[in-house]
């Protein structure tokens, strides 16, 4: 589904991402891992061009992401951020529509597609006419989400979604979101630089350091092989780290 | 308070149109700097490099005292609407810029880091997501400006532009309380009315403020049009001070008089004079003999019937001055009848224009009547006080006074000029200050005696029946003595360029009276 070649990018001197190459199968989750400044939210924001690489290529779903203009291509993309990254001054039925109407989809089919997300998303439906300041953090989550995945997209991007949360909430939203079927049959690339959360998530985990790929592969694989001590101290208990 | 509401009711239509005229000025001027406020300060959150620059100049214009302004933009744009919209626009930019500025460089940039991300174009995430998100700053810079501009545009009336700074002016030019709170009072309404409105709509909330912009915005157009309201048009375009406008003896008389009809324009007195000769007005009210008559080549049109009462100067003399220095008097009769209209329009002028020094001028002035003489030296014992109001006119009649009598007595002369206006002058007089000043025969009978209104129907207005009106009187009531005039009358007059009134055959008022009703 997405085919990483070569990608690279700096940021004045700094190498943010240096020479990565990876793919994603379709309908599977990909957790992009590592510390912070390792590349992985440079990585994501490349995706749909939100950052433009300097050498590499991307492609998704076979087409190279730069043949087309950006705002089209990330409408074709889901993206979801941290506290779901709401308008403050649209309500929760404008949230979700914000792409379709972008793409011109009818009110009736909008207002459908709306309802369906809510009753997914177990959002009451007093909430349509809410404004995001009324909304607790969870379910603010879950209109981020709602709105990410309003057109279908074969693909979503998240940059640490459930990093606005506190644990219980984020554990709780994060096992509802993910029981979806909606969110099944979608490509996810997800960054975090929570271990636990990568590893409840993930399909597959790719690890990053310094804009470089580490190791990639399923939670087990890194968690039983991993490729080098920095992949073993990485996915360690970080209590036990700590004394150590 | 009797007053007050007497005044608003018989100014009804006056008080209607004039803040109506102000919440034109208001929001004209509102309208532009909003169409080059808004995208300029968007253009700022865009690139940052600019916004200091262009932050600070907005800035600098604000600090610009607004009556220099109006001084500066006089010469490039006359008066009338155009300086006034100029500088109400150039004070409404600053909140403008700087809250659009202020406003979307506020927007969180995960919002806007998202409304990209979604698939929103450049322009889409700036009108539907920034612009939006800046609205309640947005709108505290319109209450800001528009508070602002409600309180400048009454400084429109100095420029004949119009407003209920016409009631303020005029109220404070005649010292009529009633007047100036018959501007004030609307004017302070307006602002808080208008920021009561403002603040309402700042407050609302995700679509309704997002409603509120729009009807605001096809609301705006509508209230500017009150600028355009349509002014009375005459063949010749009259241009008046507020005072003249509303004294008994300037333009209420001339009505009275001549049955003159016409809208003038309102215009701060000096402003008139720049106004006549650039052509922006065709007939101002002045005064009689002052220097811009000549320096402009203005005609003043006969007043055949005495519509203005005469204002014949004269030295008013201390009784007892008079009795202990039997010179004095002879010596200040020797002026009597030297000086006439032209003389004195070209003294004054010589002093406004020519930037020569009243001392110079008089010598020359008493050299050529041949009443210059040089002081003869030796001890002066014996003094004389002299006081003199402050404007030009009165420095050069003072030097005068003082070079002749130096030059032809063995009098001191101690000059106290800046005596201010004639309440100040007079009671300097009165009480023993000063010996002498010249006064005028019109504002000792208006100003000072103040006689019955009924008394002041039946007298005759021509000068010699003024003078010795005022003369017995003061001789009565106060020991002081008028001497003989000296020749020249700095009265109200209405002026004209002469090429004009020249080609229009008009040379005293009811010519003018005759051509306007053709």
């Amino acid at each position: 589904m997405i085919n990483i070649q070569h990608l690279s990018k700096q940021f004045g001197g700094f190498k943010a991402v240096d020479d990565l190459s990876l793919s994603v199968d379709a309908g599977e989750t990909l957790v992009l891992l590592g510390t912070s400044g390792c590349g992985k939210t440079t990585t994501l924001r490349m995706l749909n061009r939100l950052v433009e690489p300097d050498g590499g290529t991307i492609h998704i779903d076979g087409i190279d992401v730069r043949e087309q203009p950006a705002p089209e291509l990330r409408r074709r993309i889901g993206y979801v951020i941290q506290d779901g990254g709401l308008f403050p001054h649209y309500t929760v039925a404008e949230a979700i529509a914000t792409v379709p109407r972008l793409l011109n989809w009818t009110p009736d089919i909008i207002d459908q597609r709306t309802r369906e997300l809510l009753d997914k998303l177990q959002l009451p439906v007093g909430s349509l006419n809410r404004y995001p300041s009324e909304l607790s953090g969870g379910q603010r989550q879950r209109v981020g989400l709602a709105r990410a995945l309003a057109v279908r997209p074969p693909v979503v991007l998240m940059d640490e979604p459930f990093g606005a949360l506190d644990p219980f909430t984020r554990r709780h939203v994060r096992r509802e979101l993910f029981g979806l079927t909606e969110l099944s049959e979608t490509t996810v690339v997800l960054v975090t630089h929570d271990v636990s959360e990568a590893i409840e998530l993930a399909d597959r985990i790719a690890l990053m350091d310094k804009g470089r790929l580490v190791q990639i592969g399923t939670p087990d694989e890194l968690l039983q092989r991993p490729a080098n001590d920095f992949v073993r101290d990485f996915l360690d208990d970080k209590p036990h780290r700590l004394r150590g | 308070m009797n007053d007050f509401v007497a005044f608003v009711g018989t100014h009804a239509d006056q008080l209607l149109r004039q803040t109506l005229t102000h919440i034109g000025l208001t929001f004209v001027s509102l309208l532009l700097a909003l169409l080059i406020g808004v995208p300029l300060g968007i253009l700022i959150a865009r690139h940052a490099r600019l916004a200091s620059v262009t932050l600070g100049v907005a800035g600098v214009l604000q600090t610009i005292p607004s009556v220099a302004l109006l001084g500066f933009l006089i010469p490039v744009l006359g008066i009338g609407i155009g300086p006034a919209l100029v500088a109400l626009f150039l004070y409404a930019l600053l909140p403008i810029i700087r809250n659009t500025y202020v406003g979307i460089t506020e927007v969180s940039p995960s919002v806007t880091d998202a409304a990209r991300g979604l698939g929103m174009t450049d322009n889409q995430i700036l009108l539907k997501v920034e612009l939006p998100l800046a609205l309640p700053v947005l709108f505290a810079g319109i209450r800001t400006a528009t508070v602002i501009n409600v309180g400048v545009a009454t400084l429109a009336a100095y420029v004949a532009a119009g407003g209920l700074g016409e009631f303020i002016f005029g109220g404070i030019a005649l010292s009529n309380t009633s007047m100036i709170l018959a501007g004030a009072i609307p004017a302070a309404l307006l602002a808080v009315g208008f920021d009561a409105g403002l603040a309402w709509l700042q407050h609302r909330s995700g679509r309704r403020l997002r409603v509120g912009a729009v009807v605001f915005a096809l609301l705006l157009p509508m209230l500017s049009g009150f600028a355009l309201l349509p002014a009375g048009h005459d063949r010749l375009v009259a241009g008046f001070a507020h005072e003249f406008y509303g004294r008994a003896d300037g333009y209420p008389g001339l009505q009275k008089t001549y049955g003159l009809q016409l809208t003038p324009k309102l215009i701060d007195q000096n402003l008139m004079y720049e106004a006549i000769h650039r052509g922006q007005v065709d007939l101002i009210s002045g005064y009689s003999t002052d220097g811009r008559i000549k320096a402009f080549d203005l005609l003043v049109l006969a007043d055949d019937r005495h519509a203005f009462p005469p204002y014949d100067a004269a030295p008013i003399v201390r009784q007892a001055a008079l009795d202990r220095y039997p010179a004095l008097g002879t010596t200040l009769n020797k002026l009597a009848g030297r000086l006439s209209d032209s003389v004195m329009t070209t003294l004054n002028y010589q002093v406004d224009y020519q930037k020569q020094s009243p001392e110079a001028v008089a010598r020359q002035f008493l050299q050529r009547t041949g009443l210059y003489k040089t002081p003869s030296p030796g001890e002066r014992t014996q003094t004389i006080v002299m006081g003199s109001k402050v404007f030009t006119e009165q420095y050069i009649l003072a030097e005068i006074y003082r070079q002749l009598i130096e030059g032809q007595t063995q009098l001191r002369m101690v000059t106290k000029t800046g005596l201010g206006g004639t309440q100040i002058c007079f009671d300097a007089l009165r009480t023993g200050a000063i010996d002498f000043y010249p006064e005028y025969t019109g504002t000792g009978l208006l100003v000072i005696l103040q006689p019955p209104a009924d008394t002041l129907r039946t007298m005759s207005m021509q000068s010699d029946s003024v003078y010795a009106f005022v003369d017995a009187q003061f001789r009565v009531s106060y020991n002081i003595q008028w001497l003989k005039p000296l020749g020249f009358s700095n009265s109200y007059a209405l002026m004209m360029r002469r090429q004009q009134a020249q080609a229009l055959g008009i040379r005293s008022i009811p010519d003018l009276v005759r051509y306007l009703q053709r």
